[in-house]
């Protein structure tokens, strides 16, 4: 379970003070599947880098698993991401010349895990997203939607407390994306796994079971989804244009 | 965070930038080759001055006129004499043998062959006092003194420069255009650094006061010398050889205690502690300038490293993400750039020491590639990986994650 309470984030960029997050508060349970939606600039991705404690807040207070997060030093931080904190990105982010295995291995580097059992971990891990005949493979002869798998496994091998996933299907075409959504519902429903689901389309948040809208560095809506779109379905004739990031985007300028 | 996986982290990122490592390498190659190869080539060069030094016997003792040096070149302050040898022989003690010689450059020649060689004038116990070993033919018996013979025993390279091979024994040159026969060759002891007592020409030193050195070698009507050479009873023994030699010049020539000797007594052991120091000196200034290129060769590991950091920054980002700790980054690219020193340290001292070889090769010096020498260059390039890997290691491991992971 994380708790955040009345969390602010403020930037300086050069002289003008810039409220990225301004007062957010949110409980999201253990096996909740959430999506924080909102434009860009709407703080969303500083509400992430502070769920995912890549940053702490300028004021407010967090708890992961009921433990106090929000005035952790840097080291404790690293230490609290490699226990509890799964990432998948827009980007992917894999080693270039290293196999799929070795990738998904990384984490388990750092938390301490002996030798002999990241192995079994991450071959246990591609399984789950079901890579494990491709785990020699190097991420340059995966297609896009086994890369952002490959990272999906190496987000889970540390079997973590929330998996933070940041547009993951924003590099991919539709069916793929669609491929990816459906294999976090089956982690969310049959492994009962935490995701958090960061993203500015209107129909990728419609497949969690509760969204938070953002808005200038608010929580300006958080509504419980009781029908989710079931990963597949064709997206919608209202949903097509208006709510699709590049459009929003379009738009603000 | 274990070492091993570390090493295998870095070589990957290595062997991903084949040309820019092996480029990178090569400075540090470079650097410590040179260290290797001109500390090698100036331990050899004095052991080789040493060797030759002692091979003149440890017991030796050498008087000789001291040299001022000033405007016009040098001067001899005193002039040795012949009748100061026959005072040393008759006056000191403790004295196995004793051997004055006369020494001038002068023109050599044979037929069609002309060459300019020390030529030293001898007694015949100049060969046991400098311990010099015949090759071939015999040396000068008294007999060939006494009767001023034109008989020359000559050096192993004036043997090969002036006859290129053939038997010399019994062959005329010709000293200053006086005819000589030779009649024996001397051993080569080998050259080292400045001194070769192979291109020596000995003839007997009453032949030469009479044929060769005329006016030059006399004093008011007395004959001089350029030195003498006298072995001491014993290694005990060659301090009072000193001290006697000395109170004999100071009465000889009529000095007092206060005035200045003008002759220098010397062992060998001086020299030798005074000529080790030179070499020494010139050993560490050769060294340094090597050093010089190993240090330049860390700023390009430093350089390379930076531009690494810079172009991993995601990877760097990502690392962090996935809970690395800032001293497991530090680590990983203190492990890249220690390995890359490491590798070009191997290599450097791999060729450093075939360059030394080349040099004993080709008999230039004998190099001495000796074990402290080698694990100097390999500790000190480590320690240049080390010192240029910590600043961008530093920087890598202080990067935010979130802005590393933004990077483009």
């Amino acid at each position: 379970m994380i708790e955040a309470k009345d969390i602010t984030k403020l930037y300086k960029l050069g002289g003008d003070e810039v409220h990225a997050l301004a007062g957010v508060s949110l409980k999201i349970k253990d096996g909740e599947m959430v999506s924080i939606m909102g434009p860009s600039g709407s703080g969303k991705s500083t509400l992430m880098a502070i769920l995912g404690c890549l940053d702490t807040p300028t004021s407010g207070e967090y708890y992961v698993d009921d433990k106090p997060v929000a005035k952790l030093k840097e080291n404790q931080l690293a230490n609290l991401r490699a226990h509890k904190i799964g990432f998948v990105f827009q980007q992917f982010n894999l080693l270039p010349r290293t196999s799929a295995l070795e990738n998904v291995m990384l984490p388990l580097t750092y938390d301490g895990t002996k030798i002999k059992d990241r192995i079994t971990r991450a071959e246990a891990a591609l399984e789950i997203v079901g890579l494990k005949d491709r785990m020699k493979h190097h991420p340059n002869q995966l297609s896009g939607g086994q890369q952002q798998r490959v990272a999906i496994a190496r987000a889970l091998v540390n079997d973590p407390a929330i998996l933070l996933a940041d547009e993951p299907t924003g590099n991919l075409d539709s069916k793929t994306g669609a491929e990816i959504m459906a294999l976090f519902q089956d982690l969310h429903n049959d492994k009962h796994q935490t995701v958090i689901y960061v993203t500015h389309d209107a129909f990728i948040a419609r497949h969690t079971n509760r969204i938070i809208h953002l808005m200038d560095g608010k929580v300006v809506h958080d509504e419980i989804n009781k029908n989710p779109i079931k990963a597949g379905t064709e997206r919608p004739d209202d949903l097509l244009f208006n709510n699709n990031g590049n459009g929003a985007k379009e738009k603000q300028k | 965070m274990n070492v091993i996986n570390n090493i295998r982290i870095a070589i990957r990122a290595l062997r991903s930038n084949m040309l820019r490592s092996s480029l990178t390498v090569l400075g540090i190659v470079i650097g410590v080759a040179a260290v290797v190869a001109l500390l090698s080539i100036g331990r050899g060069a004095t052991q080789g001055i040493t060797s030759q030094v002692e091979g003149m016997g440890t017991n030796l003792v050498t008087v000789s006129s001291s040299r001022r040096f000033g405007p016009g070149g040098s001067s001899s302050t005193q002039t040795l004499l012949y009748s100061d040898y026959e005072a040393i022989v008759s006056k000191v003690n403790n004295i196995a043998g004793i051997a004055p010689y006369y020494s001038s450059q002068e023109t050599v020649s044979t037929t069609n062959k002309t060459s300019t060689y020390n030529v030293t004038g001898v007694t015949t116990s100049y060969q046991d006092v400098t311990l010099q070993t015949i090759g071939t033919g015999r040396f000068f018996t008294s007999e060939d003194g006494l009767a001023k013979k034109r008989v020359a025993v000559i050096g192993a390279t004036v043997s090969s420069d002036l006859f290129e091979g053939l038997n010399p024994i019994g062959r005329t040159i010709k000293i200053n255009n006086v005819d000589f026969e030779v009649i024996g060759v001397l051993a080569s002891k080998g050259t080292s650094g400045f001194m070769s007592g192979d291109s020596t020409v000995l003839i007997p030193l009453e032949t030469g006061y009479s044929k060769v050195y005329g006016t030059r070698a006399m004093s008011n009507g007395k004959n001089t010398l350029s030195g003498i050479s006298i072995s001491a009873k014993d290694a005990e023994s060659v301090n009072t050889v000193i001290s006697e030699c000395e109170n004999v010049l100071r009465s000889q020539h009529k000095l007092g205690l206060n005035d200045d000797l003008g002759f220098s007594v010397s062992s060998q052991a001086q020299m030798l502690s005074s000529l080790s120091t030179i070499t020494d000196t010139l050993t560490a200034f050769l060294g340094a300038i090597a050093g010089i290129s190993l240090l330049v060769g860390g700023i390009g590991i430093m350089n390379i490293t930076l531009v690494s950091v810079t172009e991993r920054t995601r990877e760097i980002g990502l690392r962090k993400a996935v809970g690395a700790p800032r001293k497991a980054i530090l680590f990983q690219f203190l492990v890249e750039t220690v390995t890359l020193s490491l590798i070009g340290g191997v290599l450097g001292i791999a060729l450093g020491a075939a360059i030394a070889g080349v040099f004993t090769f080709l008999g230039l010096i004998k190099a001495a590639v000796t074990a402290d020498v080698l694990v100097l260059a390999f500790t000190f390039s480590a320690l240049i990986g080390l010192f240029f890997g910590l600043y961008p290691a530093w920087q890598a491991s202080k990067l935010s994650p979130i802005e590393a992971l933004r990077y483009e």
